[in-house]
This record gives C-alpha cells, structure tokens and sequence, in this order.
C-alpha cells in the first residue's frame, strides 16, 4: 500500500522534463496520471529513486487535426481521448478503446502517452494504436524523432524509447469511411483484456491488434494479409493467433487465449465490416 | 449423540399473533437511523481514530506454504530510524497464557496444533506472521519489514486434500498426522438403511462437488488499536470485529488478563461475513505489546494481507449419493465430505461442516436412510472458518445440484422432481431424519411465486426454441431450494455439538426519566441495522415514534452480555431479546400505573404508550409519567425497585428455519464461455418481517455473493502453496457491472417459535444462490453433453468443459 | 515536501514525504477520515474523491500531484445546515447501504457520474460504477439510488 521512499521533482516543460532524467539516470521515471506505475509502486514492485513529474504539462495535452492524421498529446487523458469529438469523427476506434480502459476514475487520470509508454500488452491502447498504424513522437536532448508503432514494442514493457526520451505525441491516420469494432472481453467491466481486438477494415485493407496476446501488443498481420487476398471474414480470423505466444493465468490457458483471439477477430471483422 | 428432538421442542410456544401488534411501526420500510453518519463521513472505523502517542505495528509474513524458520535477523529494522522494537515469535513466546483459541472441539480426540500469534519454529502458510515491527508511522514499519532477514528450510506445500490425508508430508510433525478429525452425523435405529436404498432403489446419482476456497473480502480491512491505561492496569482493544463479547474472553483467556480489567469496543465495522467472527493474532499482538510497553499499538490490515491473513471459506469436496424410488421419491442420501482447516484451527474452524451437517436434506422428506461423516484435514493454506453461510451453503449446493443431476437421469423437470418431495406445508412442525424440528414452511407457495414471476413454463419453451443444434448461445434454467437452520442457537444443541460457548442473546431495556428509551443489546452489527430493527421492536411495544429509541450496543462496558452477530441469529435471539426486555419493563411499569391510579393490575391496559382503566377511559397515565415516578421512587408499591430497567437473556428453543427458492435463467455464449445471467427470481421466507427494507437489502447482498462464488470467486494457489489472488485485482469480487439486477417475490410464513415470528435473514440469499446459478448453467449445456462444470463457471471452465464434452461425443460417435 | 490542496473549499499545507498518497493526506494530515481505504490494487474505488471536480482514486494519486489542486471528500457534500447532498439523500431512500465502508467512494463517483451523464440508464449507472466495489448490497439498491438521483 504505501511505495517505498523516493524524491520527486515537477517538470515545467518538456525540456526541462528531458534534462532532469538525464540527471538522475536509470532509476528514475517519469509519472503522468501515475495510473500504471503507481500500482507497481504500492505493491513495492517497482522502487525508483527519482519521480520527474510530466503531469503539469498541460501543452500536450491536446487532441488536433494534422492533415491526414489526428495528433494528440501525450498528456491528454483517457476521458479527453474517449470524450474527443475529432477523434469521434475521424478515429472513432481509438476513442471507442479508450472508453473501455479501467474505470471512470482511472480515465479521469490516466494518460494516452503514459499509457502506451508503459506499453504492457494488456492495455487496450497500445495495441488499438498499433492496429491503426500510428506514429509516437519522441523528444530527446537532441530534439524529436517519430516511431512507427511497428518498431516501438520491442519486449516485456520494453519500447523503443532512450532512458532519457519522452513520448509527447501520438499520430494517428484518419480512418475516413473504414468500419472498425473494438471487442474487449474480460470477466468484470474494471478488468485488463483477457483477450482483446481492435480491428479497423476498409475494403481489402484492414488492421487487427491483438490485446494480452503475448509479451507485446501485437498487430496480426496475417488477418490482413488474408483479408487483402481475398480470404472469407472466418478464414481470416483463423489467423489471428498464428504466432502469438501468450501466457496463462488465473482466467485463461495458452490454447484459451489463442481460441478467443480468433472468436473476437471474426467478431470484430463482422462488425467492422458491415 | 443426545437426541436432538428432545433439546429442541421443549419450551416451544407457539404463537401466531400478527407482528404489528403494536404502534404498526413493524412491517414498515422505516429508514435506517445508521445511514446519515456513514453517508457523511462522520461514521468513525477502527483506523479511522485518532490515537495520540500510538505505535504502528505491521507484520512479517511467511513467504513460504512450510518451512522451517532457521534464523532471524532483525538488527537492520531496528535500526532503522522511527522503528521502536522488532519482535520475533521467539522473542514473544513466554508472552502467551494459552495458544489461539478454538472453541469448538467437535470430537474428543480432535488433532489441534499449538497456534501462536507468531511462529516460532516453523510457518504453515503463506501469509503466516513471523515478526512484529513497530515503529512511529505505517510507512516506516513497512519499511522495517523489508530490512528483516529470515532464512527459511523450505519444506513440501501441501494444497491437496486427499494428498494431504495420506500423510506423506505431514504438517503439525507433533500430531503425527495431517487428519484433524472425523465426525459422524449418528441417527439411531438406521444401521444399513442407507446402504440399503443404494442398493434396492430405482435410481442412484454419485456425484462429487468441489466448493471452492472463498476469501470473505469484506470492505473494511481488520484494524486493531490496544489502548491501556498504564496505571489504572485497564486495557481497551477496539477492533474490526463481529464478536466483541467473545473476543473479550477469548483475549482475557489466551493472555492472562483478568477479565474485568478487558474492555472490547468496536467503532463502525464494515462488514464481516464471518470473517471477523474470530479471534487474530494481530488482536492479541497489539495488546500483548501495548500492555508490555505501555502504549498504546495500533495496526491496519492491507488488503492482500487481509486475503492471506484473514481466514478464508468453504473449501470442501462433496462425495455424495443420492436415491429415488421410480417415482422420484428420495429414499436414501449419503455424504462424505472433506474439510480443508488451513493451517491451524481458528475460532470455529472444525465446526463449519457439522451446521452444514444437518441440511443435506434440502426442503425434501428424507427417510433416516441417511448417512454422513466429515474427515477434515490440514493443509499449508490460510486457515478456514465461517464465511457468509459456513457450511449450510456447500450442504445445500450439494443436495439441489443432485437433485438436477436426478433429473436429468429421470429425464423429468426439475422443478417437478423437487415437488414431489417438497415437505407439505400441514407437515410443519416437521421433526426431521436428523432429530431437528423445522419450525414453518411453505416450500409449494416459495415456489410457485418464484415460478410466476420467472413465467417458467414460456422460459422452457423459450429454451426448447432457441437450444437447438447449431445454436451459440444457449438457454439455461436454473432453479433452487433451501431450507436454513439459522438463529444460532439453543444452547443445548450446541453443547451436544462440542461448542464451547451458548447460544443465548441478552437485552436490557430501560426507559429514562424524560420517558426515552434505551435498548442495550449483546448483538454487534456491521451493517445490518440493528439501531433502526431494534428501535421499531421496541417503539412497537410501548407505543412510541422510533426516535425516542436509542440503541447501545459493540462496547463490552456498555453492553457487558452478549454472544454478537453471526449466523443469522441476531434478530431471532437477540431481537426477540428485545422484545421480551420490553414486556418485562411494561409489566414493572404496569405495577406503577395500578398502584397510583389505584386499580387492579389486571385492569389495565396499555396501548399508544397510555396506561388505561378498562372501562374508565378518562382514568389514565401515560408511560413518561410512570418513567419519573419510578425516577424519583417517592410513590412506588411496596418493595418495589425503583427505575424502569429489565434485563433478559434468552435462550431460543430452537433454531429458526426460513426457506426459499431461487430461479434464473441465464445464457451462454458457446463461443467464448461466457454467462451471461438474464434474469433472477429471489423468494425468501424469513417469516415476520421488522423492516423489509432492510430484509430485501440482506436478499441481495446475499444473492450476489453466492452469485460470485458460482462465476467470479476463487482463492487459487499454485502448487508451492503460493495465494495467487491475493488482491482485489485477481480475486474477482463483481461490481456493479457484472450482476444482475434481482426480482425478489413475496412468501412469509411467520415462525412459531418466537413472540416475533421472525427468523433470520443474513446468509439465505448466499445460499440460494449458487446452485440455482451452477443448475442453470448445467442446465444450458446438458444438451451439449456437459455432465457439470466446477465453480467458479468462469469463461475458461465453461469452455473446457464444452470442449471436452465434444471431444467425449466424438469418441463415443467415432 | 509542502503540499498546499484546496480540501472542501479550504486550503490546507502540510509537509510530507513524496510517497504520501493523496488519500493519506486527506485521512492522516487534513484528519478527513470519511475517505476509506480498501485495497491496494486501484480495483475497489472505497477511496474515490473529487479531484478538480472529477471522481479519482485518492489511493492512486501522490500528494504532490494534488498539489495546488481543489480537492472534495464525503465531509464537503452536505450543507453546513446539516441537509444532506440529493445523491446522500438519495442512498438513504433506498437502502443505498449497509456497511457504509464503500459508501463515500461510492457517493463520490456517483456525483460524478451525474455530472458527466445526468439521465443515465440503469445500464449507464452499472458500467459508470464499475471501479468501486460493495460487499453488503448487491448493488441493487446502490443503482435505484443514483437513478432515483438523477431523476430528483
């Protein structure tokens, strides 16, 4: 219940954000709305020495037309995302997933960016993101480079990220007239995924992310590639868990798991595509 | 075993008044005088007080199932700043008169391990203590706890319980073995019966039902603060409790401190279910300290030490056998259970099976062909004791969910089958195979409007239509009686039983000398409302607004007699308690009235709160009067005492037996295993009614909780005896999202063995509702070739078993 | 570390550690122990408060990060004359409670609720509360309030 002790410092700006973790290294972090590391910390899960406060920057906080994409800011809250009316009209998959994240006081603090920094695989908005073939923007000490969600998960809540880089902005496409379905299926409505599926379709092209599906968010790639040839919703759905490698726990078994993928692909193709 | 027919039905007065004799406050859906302190904040809870000078105690756990502890090193947190002293099991070992307590050796030669607040030699559990910090702040004693370094021998968990039973590792090395006990259920005159219905009948369904570890996880964590008086030797424990009477002794008793310098307060209490109905380590290590050390000690439990430290429920396997003539008719039942203790023996840990003992039969005439027996074992899991229900809930999973099972070998509806051997209503009082007379009962009314309400007949024809080949989402039907022996309890029938203590409720009555009433009960509520029941009993009986009632209660100074709140039995002990302290004061009171309007006592009559000359309705004196002519005692009848105060302990005759039946339907998704719960029918007999707002709240809490234990609840522990859900994030207690809202019906049939014709409400709905849940469940899937599902019917188990079972129709097809 | 939150509309300072949690802030430093702690995993919601208006679980926010914000527990929601908040009011109609333990968690987000969907349906009501847990009602009571609240 109670974190061990560690120092904090509030970061004013992004740079200043980026330069007080350079100082203190590999034990510190950096705390948004706290929705994820703050769990780990009460349980003394994770002990960090320093905590750089980024929840004051309120200039990335934002959700704006960018073109063909929609740029929304790191900081912007999962009830902001969820709430936006941009991306209701233009990425209603990604504010449809993010209803779906925790509970209502949960959204009220926690935050897109933290969310898909921490990158666990069983969050919803890692791999709606992914699905969507979005772009995080990343701010270093020296200045700013993009990442496709595609290179960004590289392992156990492991990203892409440099120790002393923080994500500022999320890019997402315009979904124009796709159909899309966000299938979460969990035991109690607060509950992480069991299994869940984010899947946008557009004619023969398509995006299926998988959720809780293994040590990363995962983009099924294969379900598109079967949806592009022409292949029945059922055919392919029957790829979905083709290359997974998730594990078992309390509610589901590895073979659970990859049957519900599939069930919630088919699913969620049908509904993304009527 | 004495007979049980013989403890029961003595004393029994039967009386049929209608409950609203009175003012007509009873029966009315009065609110709660409880609410506007616990709607405003203003409600304090144990870790809620402030406590100046207070020591902040946490607790060690074992890491390890078993293990021998090999050495301790604690200079670390002792020297950590702000941390007073670090205590070890060792370092307390001379501080204990006696080991934890259990009271209820059920057999003679019953195998009970020494049980201390801290282990000394060896830990049991996961979750066991195993040192004490205490320090300025809870933070800096977390902190201690992780600069404590033990090195353990990790010995083999033992988590099985047939495995455990062969003893190849045995736990408690002094007991020589793992079994606590075996106790049976003996009915004279029926050697062989049982055997022979098994043999000779038409039908006989075997089944084994697995009941699942539950963890109560009531809201409200433990808290623990131990204030002394250093030098007036008096020490007060207030805690999170249910049971402060028997705490009270139970401390006195375990520590050495002389009773009456022991005084037991618990502040608002957030729920228990059972699992504050104990006696803790943590309850006797903050005093032990605070005596020692002449401070006060406080403690706040975390949530996941409140799941591995704070007892768990049910954890049994059911073998039993059931019989039926070709007609359906049940000619034999036998039971063979085993009970999972846990580590050690809490409070009433071995008696939990034997209340369920009694209740195999369901609502149903059983022949004395009846044969059970309880082994229970150890095993290096948190200890098990009461949870809402304790024992009475798994005895009637087991009975309804057999019934379907014959059912479904009869090929007839369920429903039809359980009438067939309802009890008929003319039967009542009905002396049972087990010696136990059921006080009233209506089990064809229950039914019937549990059966309207669902339109049962349409909701078969519904699923006949919609369960066809093919179909992915299947209808179920579940249905469900009960029978509950509740009201714990005459005293006689637990000594019978090898129950340390009594079953009696005491009340004190008296009416103040501005006429307001106070009404002092043993009971201790924690949310069940006993202020605003108690006032209406009284206010009823002498004609006043429930108002000008107050109720003390959960303070051993205050309320010194009491046995307190568990086992539904708080208002048809202790209520009626009330009830009859009322009466006594009335009758003093009456004295009075003839004596200064001097007329015959048999004259009067009292009514609205206003003496009355029969006869002469201008002669008259109301009760205010009467209070402060027995204040100030200047014109009292010879001899008698001043004041209008009466106490009473009452010992009830028998326990008190509501019924119901329980229907839902619910539908499953094949694809994914999901149930989903479409609809659910609730009727539940607990006689008299006080207030039925608060009776329909015990209904649905209740129902939701049996509801959680047949989809959501599990304590799951791998095979190194590690507690995998062990927060509220693992273990799934549903929220409001999850349920289902609930249709409640109407039955009352008033119990004759109480002046209120009450019977007890708190632990009905738990148990109606897991078997009417799992039959539904079955009931979808049979068609599929499921022949059960273990509880929890989670996503997972529901799919696995649908598997199989299509995996079993291919060989068989094949 | 100083900590200035503006609690029930008074500012309050006090100098704590940074792992303190806003909810033993409000119950240990500002002596407001109406909020009620009941897990440690964000799961029950027993803690929930007002942070800037908005239902947040105090167990889950820092101190600091409260610092400088508006803060509103179960003691700022009656009247000072003592009439309770409609949503109180509304829980003790029907039965809202019986322990009280997850009670001001519960009023907490349901206020909340209200204010983000003031017609809500039954299904609204269930999924809104689905962060705060209650082991005595069944919730059943607990819905019929917030609705007969949305309607009072």
């Amino acid at each position: 219940m109670i974190p061990a002790q560690f120092d904090y410092v509030r970061a004013e700006s992004a740079e200043e954000a980026i330069s007080l973790i350079g100082q203190h290294g590999d034990e510190a972090k950096f705390i948004a709305g706290g929705h994820s590391l703050l769990p780990l910390m009460k349980l003394r899960l994770a002990q960090p020495t320093v905590l750089v406060d980024i929840g004051r920057l309120s200039d990335l906080s934002y959700i704006r037309e960018d073109g063909d994409m929609i740029a929304i800011g790191a900081m912007t809250r999962h009830m902001d995302v969820e709430n936006s009316p941009v991306l209701k009209e233009h990425a209603p998959l990604l504010a449809h997933a993010a209803s779906h994240v925790g509970d209502p006081q949960v959204r009220h603090r926690g935050t897109i960016g933290g969310s898909i920094a921490h990158s666990d695989s069983a969050s919803d908005l890692p791999a709606t993101t992914l699905a969507m073939g979005a772009t995080y923007v990343a701010q270093g000490p020296n200045g700013t480079r993009e990442i496709a969600a595609g290179d960004f998960f590289q392992g156990f809540l492991t990203t892409a990220l440099a120790p002393d880089e923080m994500l500022t902005e999320i890019r997402v496409p315009k979904m124009g007239s796709a159909g899309w379905s966000f299938q979460k299926f969990n035991r109690r409505a607060q509950d992480w995924a069991i299994v869940g599926v984010a899947a946008w379709r557009n004619g023969t092209e398509s995006g299926v992310g998988l959720v809780n599906m293994g040590s990363v968010p995962i983009l099924a790639s294969g379900v598109s590639a079967a949806i592009a040839s022409g292949a029945s919703i059922e055919d392919a759905a029957a790829e979905a868990a083709t290359g997974t490698d998730p594990t078992a726990d309390l509610n589901a078994s590895i073979e659970y798991r990859q049957h519900l993928a599939r069930i919630l692909t088919k699913r969620a193709l049908t509904e993304a595509t009527s | 075993m004495t007979d049980l027919h013989e403890l029961t039905t003595d004393n029994m007065e039967i009386s049929g008044e209608s409950i609203a004799a009175g003012n007509g406050v009873l029966g009315q859906r009065m609110l709660r005088k409880e609410d506007p302190a616990l709607l405003t904040g203003e409600a304090i809870y144990t870790n809620d007080m402030k406590v100046p000078g207070a020591l902040y105690m946490a607790v060690l756990r074992s890491p390890h199932a078993h293990a021998r502890i090999v050495s301790i090193d604690t200079s670390a947190a002792a020297a950590l700043d702000g941390v007073h002293s670090v205590y070890s099991g060792a370092d307390l070992a001379d501080s204990w008169a006696a080991p934890m307590p259990c009271a209820w050796p059920v057999t003679d030669d019953m195998k009970n391990p020494a049980h201390y607040p801290l282990a000394v030699s060896k830990v049991h559990y996961v979750g066991d203590g195993v040192c004490a910090v205490l320090a300025v702040n809870d933070s800096i004693a977390h902190d201690a706890l992780d600069l404590i370094d033990v090195e353990y021998d990790v010995l083999p968990a033992v988590i099985d319980l047939e495995k455990s039973l062969s003893d190849d590792i045995v736990i408690h090395e002094e007991l020589g073995t793992n079994k606590s006990y075996t106790w049976p259920l003996v009915i004279e005159d029926n050697e062989g019966d049982c055997q022979k219905a098994m043999d000779e009948s038409a039908y006989v369904v075997k089944e084994r039902y697995i009941q699942q570890r539950l963890i109560p996880m009531a809201m409200e964590p433990r808290a623990v603060v131990a204030l002394p008086q250093p030098f007036g030797g008096d020490m007060t424990l207030y805690s999170s409790t249910q049971v402060p009477h028997i705490l009270k002794v139970m401390t006195a008793l375990t520590l050495g401190i002389p009773e009456h310098q022991l005084r037991v307060v618990c502040p608002a209490v957030g729920g228990g279910f059972g699992s504050k109905l104990n006696v803790y380590a943590e309850e006797l290590l903050c005093v032990q300290l605070a005596k020692t050390l002449k401070v006060p000690v406080r403690w706040n439990e975390e949530r996941s030490e409140n799941a591995q430290a704070t007892i768990h429920g049910r954890a049994q396997i059911q073998d039993i056998e059931l019989a039926a003539d070709e007609n359906g008719k049940i000619t034999g039942l036998r039971v063979r259970l085993i009970g999972d203790m846990g580590a050690y023996l809490q409070l009433v840990t071995p008696g939990v099976p034997l209340l369920g003992a009694f209740l195999y039969g369901g609502v149903y005439e059983i022949p004395k062909a009846f044969d059970f027996s309880c082994t229970s074992v150890f095993t290096t899991m948190t200890p098990t004791d009461a949870y809402r229900g304790a024992g009475r809930p798994e005895a009637t999973y087991a009975i309804e969910h057999a019934m379907d099972a014959l059912a479904r070998k009869m090929d007839i509806d369920p429903l039809v089958l359980r009438r067939r051997n309802f009890i008929p209503k003319e039967a009542f009082p009905y002396e049972a195979y087990t010696g136990l007379v059921y006080d009233s009962g209506d089990h064809d009314k229950a039914a019937t409007v549990a059966e309207n309400i669902l339109d049962y007949d349409a909701m078969r024809a519904k699923q006949a239509a919609q369960n066809v080949a093919g179909s992915t989402k299947r209808l179920g039907i579940g249905v469900s009686t009960y029978f509950e022996m509740c009201g714990l309890a005459p005293s006689r029938v637990l000594a019978s039983l090898n129950y340390s203590a009594g079953g009696w409720e005491s009340a004190t009555v008296r009416v103040l000398p501005t006429s307001k009433i106070q009404v002092v009960t043993g009971t201790s509520p924690h949310g069940q409302g006993h202020e605003t029941a108690w006032s209406m009993i009284a206010a009823d009986k002498f004609g006043v607004d429930p108002s000008d009632v107050d109720v003390l209660h959960s303070d051993t100074a205050i309320a010194p007699l009491g046995l307190d709140t568990y086992g539904s039995r708080s208002l048809p002990v202790g209520g009626v308690a009330v009830g009859l302290a009322c009466d006594k004061v009335i009758d003093k009171a009456r004295k009075i009235a003839a004596h200064q309007m001097e007329a015959n006592e048999d004259d009067l009559e009292f009514a609205g709160g206003m003496f009355t000359v029969k006869g002469s309705p201008d002669k008259t004196m109301p009760l205010a009067a009467i209070a402060f002519e027995a204040f100030t005692a200047h014109n009292l009848p010879d001899g008698l005492e001043p004041n209008l105060e009466m106490q009473v302990t009452y010992d009830p005759p028998n326990f008190s037996w509501p019924f119901g039946t329980h229907m839902c339907a619910i539908e499953i998704d094949t694809e994914t295993g999901a149930v989903e719960v479409l609809q659910y029918v609730a009727v539940d007999d607990c006689g008299n009614k006080v207030n039925p707002l608060i009776v329909d709240g015990q209904v649905h809490g209740g129902v939701i909780q049996g509801l959680a234990q047949a989809l959501f609840e599990e304590a799951r522990y791998d095979d190194d005896g590690n507690l995998l859900s062990s927060t509220l994030a693992e273990y799934l207690v549903p929220a409001a999202s999850d349920v289902p809202p609930i249709t409640l019906g109407e039955s009352v049939t008033p119990s004759p063995t109480n002046s209120l014709g009450v019977k007890g409400v708190g632990e009905a709905g738990t148990i109606g509702a897991a078997p009417c849940i799992m039959n539904a469940v079955v009931d979808a899937l049979s068609g599929l070739g499921v022949q059960d599902i273990q509880m929890p019917a989670s996503p997972l188990n529901v799919w696995n078993a649908i598997q199989q079972a299509q995996a079993t129709n291919q060989e068989n097809n094949a | 570390m100083e900590v200035s939150v503006t609690i029930n509309g008074t500012v309050q300072t006090h100098d704590v550690e940074p792992r303190t949690l806003l909810v033993q802030y409000i119950r240990d430093h500002a002596g407001l122990t109406g909020t009620n702690i009941g897990c440690d995993t964000s799961s029950c919601g027993a803690c929930s408060i007002h942070l800037n208006g908005e239902a947040v679980k105090s167990c889950t926010v820092l101190a600091v990060q409260a610092d400088g914000q508006e803060v509103r527990t179960i003691e700022g929601m009656a009247d000072a004359d003592g009439t309770l908040h409609p949503m109180q009011q509304a829980f003790m109609e029907n039965h809202g409670l019986q322990c009280g333990y997850c009670t001001p968690g519960m009023v907490m987000a349901a206020t909340s609720l209200l204010a983000e969907n003031a017609n809500p349906s039954e299904h609204d009501v269930r999924i809104g509360l689905e962060g705060n847990l209650c082991r005595c009602t069944g919730y059943q009571n607990i819905v019929k309030s917030v609705l007969a609240a949305a309607s009072a």
